[in-house]
Order: C-alpha cells, then sequence, then structure tokens
C-alpha cells in the first residue's frame, strides 16, 4: 500500500519560471490495485511519479510504501521496492550492452552488487523462458546488444526487467505513447498480463484515455498539481473515454470562463 | 632488432595508461585529464620510494594505491560536488603537480644506480634460464635482459588486462558499464552511480599510476613534466585498438587497446627513424587523435549528401 501524504513541489521557486508542480497532493493506492492517472499536459502526473521514485524530494509531505518512508529515501534505493517503466523506450535499457547482460543488471535489482559473475551459464536458461513468452523472438537473440532493438521490443524487455523481482509497486511512465498503435497495444497486453500474474500494486501514467478506461482499478485524474477527480469500483467500470474527455473540456471551459468573469466583474466595478 | 624490442616494451607499458584512459574514456565517456597528474604521480612515488630504500615491488604497489586515490578524488568532486567531469580532472592535475614536487622534493629524481624491478626481473630471467649477455633472436643478436624485460612487462599488462576483463564481467563491473551507458536505468535498478563512477576513475588512475612507475623504473628517471601529453596519446592507443578490431566486445575492446599502445609506439619508432623530430610528436599525435574523432562524422556526412544526390 501506498500513502501520500500532502506533497508539494515548487520549482525553480520565487523566480519568473516558478511552478508548482504539486500542490498538497494526498491518496492511497491499495495493495494490488492498479492505478491509472490522466491528466492534462503540466497537470503533474508525470511529476508525481518522479516524487514517488525518488527524482527529486518534495517540498513537503511523505511518502510511504508499506510502511517503509520514502520521503528522504535516494532513488537508487528506493529502487529495492519499485520498479520503472519510462517514456522513452531508450530510457529503460543500456543500449551497448546485450540483452543477457541487461537481464542480468535487472536480477540484481536493489541488491548489493559484488565480484560474483553477473552471467553465470545456469541463468541463461532462465533467461530465455522467461523472454520468450513476449512472444519477440529475443530469447535467442540475448548476446545481441539492446540497441539495436525496435522501441517495442526494449519496451517490452524494460517492463520484463522491471518486475523481474517482484516490486511493491509498479510505475508506468506514459510507457506505450512514444510506440507505434500496433507495438503499444502488444506492449499494453504484456503490462497487463504481468501485472495481473504477479498481482502488482501498479501506478501508471498515460493520455490515452481508451488505455484508461481500458485498464486497471481506479482512475485519478489530475489538473494544475491536484488529483482533482478519482473513480474506483463500478464507478470506474462504467467509465467510457468519452466520459473521461467531457470532464476535460469541463476543466478546460471552466479555466477558460475564469478569467473572462474576473475581467467582467473588473469592468463592472472599478 | 633492439629498437624494435625497446619500442614494444614501451608500447606494453603505456598499454596500462590505455587501459586505464579505456575505463574513463569508453566505459564513462569522458576524456579523464586525471590521467597527466596520475601517471607522474605513479612515477614520483615509486622513484621517490626506491631511491630511499624500499623494496622497488612495495613501491610500485603504493604508486597504484596513489592513482587509485587520485582517481577517487577526481570522482569525488565530478559526483558529491557536480563539478564538471574535465573540470574535476584539470583540478586534480593541477594538483598533482605540486604534490608530485613534495613527493619527490625535486623536479626530477634518476633512478641509475637503484635496484628497480627491471633490475629484479632480469636477474631472475638469468638464473631461470642460466643465461646472461646476448641472446640470439630471430637471426639478430640481442641483450638478454631486454629481452626478459618485455617478456615481464607482457606478462604484467596481461594480468592487468585480464584482471580488468573479469572484473568488468562481475555483477559490479556490468553495473559500472551501465552507468557508463545509461545512469537513468542503471539507478532505477538500485545502483549508486555515483560510488560507480568514483570507483571506476579510481581504477583507472590505479592502473595509469602503475603505468608510470613501470615506467620510471624503465627508463631510469622520474621527471615532473613526463605525464604531458599522456592522456591523448592513450587516447590514440585506444582509438588505434578500435580500427583493429570488428568485434565490439568487452574482450576485444580490451585487447584492442592494449594492441593500439603496442602499433602506436611502433609507428612512433618508425617515423623517429626516418627522421621525424621528436619534437612534432605531440602535435601529431594531437592531430592523429582529432581526425579520428572527427572522421566517422564527416564520412556519415558525406553518405547522407551521397544518398540525397542519388534521390
Amino acid at each position: 500500500m501506498l500513502e501520500i501524504n500532502s506533497i508539494s513541489k515548487t520549482f525553480n521557486a520565487d523566480t519568473v519560471s516558478e511552478v508548482k508542480s504539486l500542490n498538497e497532493v494526498s491518496c492511497t493506492i491499495e495493495a494490488e490495485s492498479f492505478v491509472v492517472l490522466v491528466g492534462t499536459n503540466g497537470s503533474g502526473k508525470s511529476t508525481l511519479l518522479n516524487a514517488i521514485a525518488g527524482n527529486f524530494f518534495p517540498d513537503q509531505g511523505t511518502i510511504v510504501l508499506d510502511g517503509v518512508d520514502l520521503t528522504r529515501m535516494p532513488e537508487h534505493k528506493r529502487a529495492k521496492h519499485i520498479g520503472r517503466v519510462f517514456q522513452n523506450p531508450f530510457s529503460g535499457t543500456a543500449p551497448e550492452m546485450t540483452i543477457a547482460e541487461n537481464l542480468a543488471l535487472a536480477t540484481k535489482r536493489g541488491q548489493l552488487r559484488g565480484l560474483g559473475w553477473a552471467l553465470p551459464h545456469i541463468i541463461t536458461g532462465e533467461f530465455r523462458e522467461r523472454v520468450r513468452p513476449l512472444g519477440m523472438e529475443l530469447e535467442d537473440r540475448l548476446d545481441n546488444p539492446i540497441g539495436k532493438l525496435s522501441g517495442g521490443q526494449r519496451q517490452a524487455l524494460t517492463l520484463l526487467m522491471a518486475t523481474w523481482i517482484k516490486p511493491k509497486l509498479l510505475l508506468l511512465d506514459e510507457h506505450t505513447a512514444a510506440l507505434d498503435p500496433k507495438t503499444a497495444i502488444k506492449v499494453v497486453r504484456l503490462t497487463e498480463e504481468i501485472v495481473n500474474r504477479e498481482r502488482l500494486t501498479t501506478l501508471m501514467v498515460t493520455h490515452s484515455m481508451q488505455q484508461a478506461v481500458n485498464l486497471g482499478t481506479r482512475i485519478l485524474m489530475m489538473h494544475k498539481g491536484r488529483i482533482v477527480h478519482d473513480f474506483k469500483g463500478q464507478e470506474k467500470q462504467r467509465l467510457k473515454a468519452a466520459d473521461l474527455l467531457a470532464l476535460f473540456d469541463e476543466i478546460r471551459k471552466k479555466e477558460q470562463i475564469d478569467p473572462a468573469a474576473a475581467e467582467m466583474i473588473n469592468q463592472l466595478y472599478v | 632488432m633492439s629498437i624494435l624490442i625497446g619500442a614494444l616494451t614501451m608500447g606494453l607499458i603505456l598499454a596500462l595508461l590505455s587501459l586505464g584512459v579505456f575505463i574513463s574514456f569508453r566505459i564513462f565517456n569522458f576524456p579523464d585529464i586525471t590521467t597527466e597528474g596520475s601517471i607522474t604521480l605513479g612515477a614520483s612515488i615509486s622513484a621517490a620510494m626506491i631511491v630511499t630504500g624500499y623494496d622497488p615491488w612495495i613501491a610500485t604497489l603504493a604508486a597504484l594505491a596513489g592513482g587509485f586515490l587520485a582517481g577517487a578524488l577526481t570522482g569525488i568532486i565530478h559526483t558529491r560536488f557536480a563539478v564538471n567531469g574535465l573540470l574535476s580532472g584539470i583540478l586534480v592535475m593541477t594538483a598533482l603537480y605540486s604534490i608530485n614536487l613534495h613527493v619527490m622534493g625535486k623536479s626530477n629524481v634518476p633512478l641509475m644506480s637503484d635496484r628497480a624491478i627491471i633490475t629484479g626481473i632480469e636477474d631472475f630471467g638469468k638464473s631461470l634460464f642460466s643465461i646472461s649477455g646476448d641472446v640470439s633472436l630471430l637471426g639478430s643478436t640481442v641483450p638478454a635482459k631486454d629481452v626478459f624485460i618485455l617478456g615481464s612487462v607482457f606478462f604484467i599488462v596481461v594480468t592487468f588486462g585480464f584482471l580488468l576483463y573479469l572484473f568488468l564481467k562481475t555483477d559490479m563491473g556490468t553495473a559500472m558499464r551501465a552507468t557508463g551507458n545509461n545512469q537513468q536505468m542503471i539507478r532505477a535498478l538500485g545502483v549508486n552511480t555515483n560510488v560507480m563512477i568514483i570507483l571506476g576513475l579510481a581504477i583507472s588512475n590505479a592502473l595509469i599510476a602503475l603505468s608510470g612507475a613501470v615506467l620510471a623504473q624503465y627508463q631510469g628517471f622520474s621527471d615532473v613534466q613526463m605525464g604531458i601529453g599522456m592522456l591523448v596519446l592513450g587516447l590514440a592507443s585506444v582509438i588505434i585498438g578500435e580500427a583493429l578490431i570488428s568485434d565490439k566486445s568487452l574482450g576485444y575492446l580490451i585487447a584492442g587497446a592494449i594492441g593500439g599502445s603496442l602499433i602506436f609506439r611502433l609507428l612512433v619508432a618508425m617515423a623517429l627513424r626516418i627522421g621525424l623530430n621528436p619534437n612534432d610528436l605531440k602535435l601529431i599525435t594531437a592531430v592523429f587523435v582529432f581526425i579520428a574523432l572527427v572522421l566517422p562524422t564527416v564520412l556519415k556526412k558525406y553518405k547522407k549528401r551521397g544518398v540525397q544526390s542519388k534521390c
């Protein structure tokens, strides 16, 4: 279970480019739930994910995962508890190293790395077994540099690597946004399969409303650094992509009206 | 023949340098100029200790440790204090100049009459094969000690090259390579990239200082100026090595760095023999590295242009 207690983050504080990315965000994500995070550009959804992952420390508030306080824990130490897949397919793998070496790195996520052989012969069999279900015929190319693979293949492997050791929390940051539609569907299917099989607590950011309604057990909608809507259970099941789009429209309209209304009041009374 | 042996010996000694440069330049993708200070540091420590009566082997090990610390310092300045990598190296290199003068007490320490590992090797070789004086090699007569020295330096370089290869294949070494390749990814897998960079630069400069220590004992002196141009020389060796091999896997890259240093020394020996002014050596090396760095981009541009003109 992930507990986020009123975290805030302001970037470039006290300058002209000050951005209040997170504004006292609080939420609790139940164990084994699959939460989808949606929101407009700059709404803070990726920032929230990065705060949980430890890319930066929040200005205030706490982040607690299964009773462990992560708030001030450095990024590489959180990795013991958290698996991550990034938006950019190139971010999750080391391009000049082979598939097998990348997988070997993942088998030691959050553990002490000593002078043991990184690629003992026994392990390649296991690699083959777990890579085969990806259906990308990568099991016979374990000695190829990962940089030679397509974005989709690399993203599928990153997903496999992030979950090789079961994480307490899986963070997916628009991990299909940079893929072509066909590959994106494949990676989404794979994501669902792994999350369901391993019963992972998952937090996924997406731009695709279709993905948001199809996947997961709960939808959080963010706007201007706050969580503005929270759909779960039956409500989430009934939600359609069109409903989400309508909500976005509503938010946008409110925003357009507000400054205009303020202007009108200004003219009338001043 | 003795010129050839001399060039090969020198090439092997400086192969330790190119192994060190290989770590900073190819694994972490930044040319670490600490090199120029740490090779002199290695030479200074070993020379000063040998002169004061320490065992040459212990002096050489101390040089290795000195280089390790110098590299670690660069790494710490770079990671913990977020100073640009090149600048961190410049700071440590500059500081080492003074330190080297302090270590030696003067700008130059000759080793002529002192027992160094090189003479130790000579004696060992002579007693092992019970020969002295000259030996016949490929039809020409060469001093036996030169052959022993070449053989032992070869043994040292192969040992360290192999150890480096083994290390880079361990869990820790693989994490280190990934740090140079994709920091975001390896942090997300729980590796403290700062520690990896500090350790990597420490190992790199330890090898470079070792090279300096052996070099000082081979040429019979340590000089505070001897580090100048050593980074570019190491880069040249690494680049030549990469051009030699088609397979870019780790073992070949390490072997390439060693081979590159040998070939570079042979080229230098040939150039000097046909009348190159030794003063021009560093200029030519710098130009060579420049061309090697620029050539791939230029070729790519021409290829692109070629494709466009076809369309």
